[in-house]
């Protein structure tokens, strides 16, 4: 492979878990503490405060994990090496 | 690359090598076949095939053993179905959902639980099904067939009226989402399974002991929670083409 390429291709891949990564965490800390809010105003909805979380912490994941699918993609199928 | 392969080849021990992006090709005419992914799939299948037998081979009126489980999983995909589809429509489609969620809950656990790595195949490794790109992308492509014969079957013709509302100029948009729906599907899910398989893998190369355990409790739980997410989504893909107009739905 070309070195040019190469070392671009990391680079690249590098930046698009990290920067794919800052988007979702503030939204996840913000959902997080939405729910400890709720959950501390109404104990007993706890349950289902849980459920709709997780469900919608997966995704926000899911966001930076588009990021890491093109940082492999890069890094182990590079299409241009 | 050279860096990663002599990372692959650093390590002493045998069950923490990283292979992403090596297959086990079979040649089929002139179709070239992911062969590892062929047999864990037959495997993933086989189970279920199984356990329902097992499942359904007396059936009693007081449930016990393996059907009482099957008759809880059941009423989970059930439940699941009718919050996302309604109750007037849901019966139908609760074989499809359930296909897909217990399809993929059974193959991300397999890939998670059981040790693939100690059987050895001449190139790749075995490893959970849904963490190949092909195998998440029929499934979001049997999504998009599913939900399109949803609508045209309720509506015929007049399903394409769903692509101009609320205001005609969605229809771009609606347009473009029929593409990325089974875009993100696919991407989400084998993301996930793939992540979660490179962690671990990448845990064990550093501290073979002890120290992946929870990484890998982890890993079960995400894989668990996609599955929820790819069955759950489906059935609100089908439920939005079903559903009448003027009535607002939730998106993702």
């Amino acid at each position: 492979m070309n070195p040019t390429v190469a070392a671009a291709s990391v680079l690249a891949a590098a930046l698009a878990v990290g920067l794919g990564a800052i988007g979702p965490g503030i939204g996840q800390g913000n959902a997080a503490g939405r729910a400890v809010e709720g959950i501390a105003r109404q104990p007993e909805a706890e349950g289902k405060i849980r459920g709709t979380l997780l469900l919608s912490l997966a995704f926000m994941e899911a966001l930076t994990i588009y990021g890491l699918v093109v940082a492999l993609v890069l890094l182990f199928a590079n299409p241009f090496s | 690359m050279e860096t990663l392969n002599a990372l692959t080849t650093l390590n002493a021990f045998p069950l923490a090598e990283l292979e992403v992006g090596k297959q086990f090709y079979w040649h089929l005419g002139n179709l070239e076949i992911h062969g590892q992914i062929l047999l864990t799939s037959w495997f993933v299948i086989g189970v279920l095939v199984i356990a329902s037998i097992l499942a359904t081979r007396k059936i009693q009126m007081v449930p016990a053993g393996t059907q009482n489980l099957m008759e809880y999983a059941l009423e989970f995909i059930r439940d699941l179905t009718k919050t996302q589809i309604g109750e007037k429509e849901y019966r139908p489609w609760v074989p499809f959902i359930g296909t897909l969620f217990l399809f993929i809950f059974i193959s991300n656990w397999s890939g998670a639980l059981i040790p693939w790595k100690l059987i050895r195949i001449p190139e790749g490794e075995l490893a959970a099904p849904t963490g190949d790109i092909n195998t998440t992308i029929a499934l979001a492509l049997l999504t998009s067939l599913a939900y399109f014969y949803a609508g045209f079957k309720k509506k015929g013709l007049g399903y394409f009226g769903n692509y101009v509302q609320p205001v005609a100029f969605m229809l771009p948009f609606k347009i473009i989402e029929d593409f990325t729906k089974p875009l993100s599907l696919s991407f989400r899910l084998f993301g996930n399974i793939l992540a979660d398989e490179l962690v671990v893998a990448v845990l064990v190369l550093l501290v073979p002991l002890f120290i992946p355990l929870p990484v890998m409790a982890l890993g079960l739980f995400t894989s668990a929670i996609q599955a929820l997410i790819f069955a759950t989504l489906a059935a609100s893909y089908i439920g939005e083409a079903m559903e009448d107009h003027g009535e607002g739905h939730e998106e993702h």
